[in-house]
Order: structure tokens, then sequence, then C-alpha cells
């Protein structure tokens, strides 16, 4: 193929009308044409890496280690029995799992942010997370239920709670502080609600209930990774087809519609499948803090397109999480902490390095 | 005066509100082809709201805006954009993002999923930055960039778009005289050269008098004069829209009316 390569701005050479660091590719008569941008490549495939080891790392090290010869193996079923049952039975299902929800809660935080164009608007901080907290603590209190039940209640609660600080917030249009003030004003209250419901239930339940809330990979298996890698294939697609609109709603309302992105049903579908998103990954672990909050932010400084991206933050998300779960499993082994505590240190480290630099940067 | 047919932007029967809170009602407007019409009047007379609803970013609660002859809405929405650009009052340019990106965003109504960054888009955005002077700005972060500059950027992503109406809300703001006066050439370029129709609100009068080819008066939402400037621009006209005492003399360099505010000063003391 005669196909080029070349830096976008060969043709035009005074200038550099192509965006920064990006290279066009065209087909030889002109129809076809992409932009891509070889730093985002890189930054992606390198976060997929990292995720690929870890899995490998995860799979092999704990009480029983399986060395790493007899990984590849084992991952086919073939080798020694206990091998097999530990890497493709228990380690696997668990890593595959930690990498869905990664994914998608990283993705969820980008649509979050995007939208409410405001660092601090992920799903931990604008209510959907209370939400479905909610939901969940309600199902174990009042209805005493299994995991099933529990993960509805979460979806359920994080849907309903989703849609009603999209309507308190919405006045022509989505402001994006508002979004955020509504969303930690309905997160205060659900949270009273859930402390009252603490407070009427038996000790048992609410030790259950408290351990849930924390987020936990511990023992998923087989159909939790179903669950949550069903939910993005039939989810991500949606948000990465209206993605390109939601980087145009990053220029205001009024910009994108002038430059013939319809505002509205690009904010309801990319606000409905981040909310599902978001639910089917606290169904199926709790849920688990900073994630959403931190991973789109880190893809977007490490890509340094000056938007949201996607791909990066649901690689990130991966990366971020089966390396937090793969620290949950060994710090204090053989006491397996849950995940959500490592994500939360990370997390709030996090937060603060970028309250601080916002800060200085005079933003915030 | 010609038909509302024979003109490719203009509304009929316009009521336009925020929620029930109504800013204008009844409102007809005719942008006449290849004009650069100029929008004037006093702060939160509505001229924002009219431009926003010729542009179909605001729906009107009543009436319609015909774009070519058919309803605006009834347009695909980057239909609409190949016809009608829109610099808005105030934009918002994400974190980081670079000049050069943003004014490639102008191409989008021109882009699909197998055509994203053509030759033809290259060679656009490179003369949009070119015609507005930012071409030595390409690689920088808008973010970096002063006031005026920033405005300049996003004229070029308007101009991007390539289209033969351009609605642009206050272009002048945070412009030194310089600059105002190379932004207004620059439209008035676009109008004389290239046939574009253009639609400005502009707040200086004198600026609207000297460029406009059509100025249309509003106040309190309703349109009180159009036409003309020499023709339409009085000392009373001015007196009553902004409740200012005026005198009007020509333009010594362009002999289109000129606003000259009565000095208050010397009458006040004067009543001492
Ligand atoms: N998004 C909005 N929501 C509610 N009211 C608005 C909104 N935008 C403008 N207004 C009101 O509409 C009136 C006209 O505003 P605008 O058209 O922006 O005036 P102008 O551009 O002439 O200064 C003002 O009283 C303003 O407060
Ligand atoms: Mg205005």
């Amino acid at each position: 193929m005669s196909d080029t390569l070349a830096p976008a701005s060969s043709a035009t050479g005074s200038a550099r009308p192509a965006p920064r660091g990006a290279r066009a590719w065209r087909s030889p008569g002109g129809r076809i044409s992409f932009l891509v941008r070889p730093r985002t490549l890189v930054v992606c495939l390198t976060l997929a890496l990292v995720s690929a080891l870890t899995l490998v790392v995860s799979v092999s090290v704990g009480d029983y280690g399986v060395p790493l010869s007899a990984v590849p193996a084992a991952l086919m079923g073939f080798g020694e029995r206990l091998d097999v049952f530990f890497v493709q039975g228990v380690r696997l299902p668990r890593a595959l799992t930690a990498i869905g929800v990664g994914a998608a809660l990283g993705i969820a935080g980008a649509v979050f942010q995007s939208l409410s164009r405001n660092a601090l608007g992920s799903p931990d901080i604008i209510g959907f997370t209370s939400g479905a907290a909610t939901g969940a603590v309600a199902a174990i209190l009042i209805l005493g239920a299994g995991r099933l039940v529990v993960s509805l209640g979460a979806i359920a609660g994080g849907m309903i709670t989703a849609a009603v600080v999209y309507l308190l917030a919405m006045k022509n249009g989505v402001q994006g502080y508002r979004l955020v003030l509504v969303g930690i004003g309905v997160s205060a209250m659900l949270a009273s609600v859930r402390d009252y419901l603490m407070t009427r239930a038996d000790l048992t339940d609410a030790l259950g209930a408290q351990i849930w809330m924390i987020g936990s990979l511990n023992s998923r298996g087989w159909a939790e990774a179903a669950a949550v890698w069903i939910g993005l294939a039939v989810l991500a697609p949606v948000i990465f087809a209206v993605g390109q609109r939601l980087r145009f709603l990053e220029l205001g309302e009024d910009t994108a519609r002038g430059l013939g992105v319809s505002a509205q049903s690009t904010q309801i579908i990319a606000l409905a499948a981040a909310s599902a998103l978001t639910g089917a990954a606290i169904a199926v672990a709790g849920p688990i803090g900073f994630v959403a909050l931190a991973a789109p932010q880190l893809a977007r400084r490490l890509t340094r397109t000056g938007g949201t991206t996607l791909a990066g933050a649901a690689l990130m998300g991966a990366a971020l999480l089966v390396l937090a779960d793969l620290v949950a499993m060994r710090l204090m082994a053989p006491t397996q902490l849950p995940v959500g505590v490592v994500t939360a240190v990370i997390g709030g480290s996090y937060l603060i390095w970028l309250l601080y630099t916002e800060w200085r940067g005079g933003r915030a | 005066m010609t038909d509302d047919a024979s003109t490719r932007l203009n509304g009929r029967d316009l009521t336009l509100s925020y929620d029930q809170r109504v800013i204008s009602r009844d409102l007809a407007v005719r942008i006449p082809d290849n004009s650069f019409t100029v929008i004037v009047g006093p702060n939160a007379c509505g001229k924002s709201t009219l431009l926003r609803a010729l542009s179909r970013t605001l729906k009107p609660a009543r009436g319609n805006v015909l774009l070519d002859g058919e309803v605006i809405s009834s347009y695909p929405a980057k239909e609409v954009a190949r016809r009608l650009g829109l610099l808005p009052q105030s934009s918002i340019a994400p974190d980081g993002i670079g000049v050069a990106d943003l004014v490639a965003r102008g191409r989008f109504p021109h882009q699909s999923f197998l055509r994203q960054w053509s030759q033809q888009d290259e060679a656009v955005v490179a003369e949009a930055m070119a015609s507005t002077g930012v071409s030595a700005l390409a690689d920088r972060s808008v973010d970096e960039l002063s006031g005026g500059q920033r405005q300049r950027v996003w004229l070029a992503m308007v101009l991007a778009q390539q289209t033969p109406l351009l609605l642009l809300d206050e272009p002048t703001t945070y412009l030194d005289i310089a600059h105002q006066m190379d932004m207004l050439d620059l439209c008035a370029d676009l109008h004389a050269e290239r046939g574009h129709t253009l639609v400005a609100v502009l707040h200086d009068l004198n600026h609207a008098c000297r460029y406009a080819t059509h100025l249309i008066v509003m106040q309190d939402g309703a349109i009180v004069a159009e036409g003309e400037p020499a023709t339409i621009v009085t000392a009373d006209l001015v007196e009553k829209v902004f409740g200012l005492p005026v005198r009007i003399i020509p333009d010594p360099e362009t002999h289109t009316p000129m606003i000259v505010p009565v000095d208050r000063r010397g009458a006040r003391r004067e009543h001492d």
C-alpha cells in the first residue's frame, strides 16, 4: 500500500493546522481519512500491557503459588489439577472482574466528568455511588437478600438517584457545577438514610452491609466476571458512539449546537449508559471508590489530548483496579483486604494532589 | 420590500422565552441576503436571545425560524451547521486543548466516520487561522492565551465551518481598539469579497453604523427600527432606546452617522 503516515502539516508547510500531536492517515484517493494520535496509542497500549502483566502475576501468586512457567498451561486448563483450580477457577475470574469493573468505572467517570465539565464530577461525588449503596443496604437490611437482589437494589438505587440529580440539575441544559452541588446534597441525604437503616438492623446484617459498602473483589467468580463484561459489551459501544459528541459538548452547549451536535440527546444517552455501567460495576463489586474519579483525569494528563479520552480512561481504570486488587490480596496476606480500602488510599492521595494543583493553578 | 421566502434566514411570529419568562413576543425578523446585519440595543434587551433563536440553539416558544425556506428545526443538525455558523457570546475551552485542535473542531459538520481529516479540512483550518492572525499560536494551549487571542481563535473555529451565513455574538469584546477594527475589517471582507451573509451583535454604535449594511435596533425584546444606518439612526432614536442624549455628526472617515454623547457635565454645572 502506498498510504502515507505523514505529519498532517506537510501539505501546507507554514502553519500547523492539524491538532497537536496528531497525524493524518489518508487513503490514496483521499476518500478515507483518519487522525491518528501516536501518543494516545502508546499510552493505551502501555496501560493494556500493565493490566495483562498484572493479571498474569495475580493468577500466579498467592498462598498456593503457581510458578509463572506453569501459568499458561493452567490458564488453558492443562497441568496439575490444583494449579488449574486456583488459576482458572479462582484467580482468573477475579482478575478479569477487576479489569472489567475498573474499565466500567473509568468510562463512567469520564462521561460524568465530561457532562459536568468538572474533574470532581465522578459518580462518587455526584451521588450515583451513594444511591447505589443505599439501594443495596436497603436490600440487605430490609429484604435480607442474597447477592443478586443486593445487586439489583444497587442498580435501582443508583439509576433513581442519577435521574433525580439530573432532573434537579437541569435547567436549560445541564450546568456542570449544579450537577456536582446537587449530587453532593443528595449524597448527604442518602448517607443519613443509610445510617438510619443501620440503626434499625440487627448486628450481623449491619456488619454485612458495612463490608459491602467498602467495595471488594474477594471471592468473585465467573458469574461476576460474566456480569460486568456483558455490561461492558453492551454499554461501552453506546458510549463510544457518542464520545465525539461529548467532547464537543465540553465547548459549551451553544457552541456544540452551532457545530451541529444535538446536545440533549447526547447528554441523555451518555448519562443513561454511564449510569447503567456504574450500576453494573457496583452490583458486582460494591461501591469501589476513587477509580472513576482518578482514572479519566490521569488518562487525560498522560495522553495530553485536552479533552476526554474514553479508551484511555477505560484502560487506566482497568490497570488501576487490577493493580490495587493485587496489593489488596498480598499486602497483609493471608488476610485479604477489601480492594476499596486500597483504592481509597490511592484515590485520597490523588484527590489531595488534584485539589493542590488546581488551587495552585488558581482554578479551585 | 421582498417577502419572507426570498431571504435565506428569517423568523416569523417569534415568541422567545426562558422557562416562563418571555423575552420577545411576536417578533418578525428578516436577515437580508448578502448583508452585513448588525444588531444593537441596550444590555439584556434580548440580542443574544434572538441570535440563539436564529441559530436554532434556542427553540422558540411560538413561531418559526426559516432557513432557505424550510423550518430550521426540520433539518438534520449537521446540515444546518454547514449553512449557518454561530459564535456564541461565551464558549468554554477544555483544559489543555490546543489552538489548532479547537479550530479543527469547526470542521465537524463536514466530517464523517470515514472522513475525519481530509486535505480540505487541513487547508480550510490553515486558512481560517491565517485570516484571523492566529497561525503563529497553532501549537499553544488555548488556556495560555489572552482574551483577545482567544476570541480570534473562536472566530477561526467558526470560519473553518465554511458557512455562507455567520452569526456572531459580540465578536469584538475582549479586543483592543486595533484588534476590534481588524475583526470588523475581516467581517467586512467576508461580506464584501466572499458574499457571506453576516449577522453580528455589536456594542459600539459607531462601529455598527460604519460597518452595517443593515442595522437592527432592539429594545425590550422588540425591534424598534431597522434599515440602512444612515436612514434610520437619529438622535431621537438613540435617546429613546438608550436613554442617552446624543448628537449625530457624519463620521469624518466614512460619512456614516457618528454618535457623540451630549456633554452633561456642563449642563449640570449650569443647574448648580
Ligand atoms: N439562559 C437563560 N435563562 C434565563 N434567562 C436568560 C438566559 N439567558 C438570558 N436570559 C435573560 O434574557 C434577557 C435577555 O438576555 P440576552 O438576550 O442575553 O440580552 P443581550 O444579549 O441583549 O444583552 C435578560 O434579561 C437575561 O437575564
Ligand atoms: Mg448578549
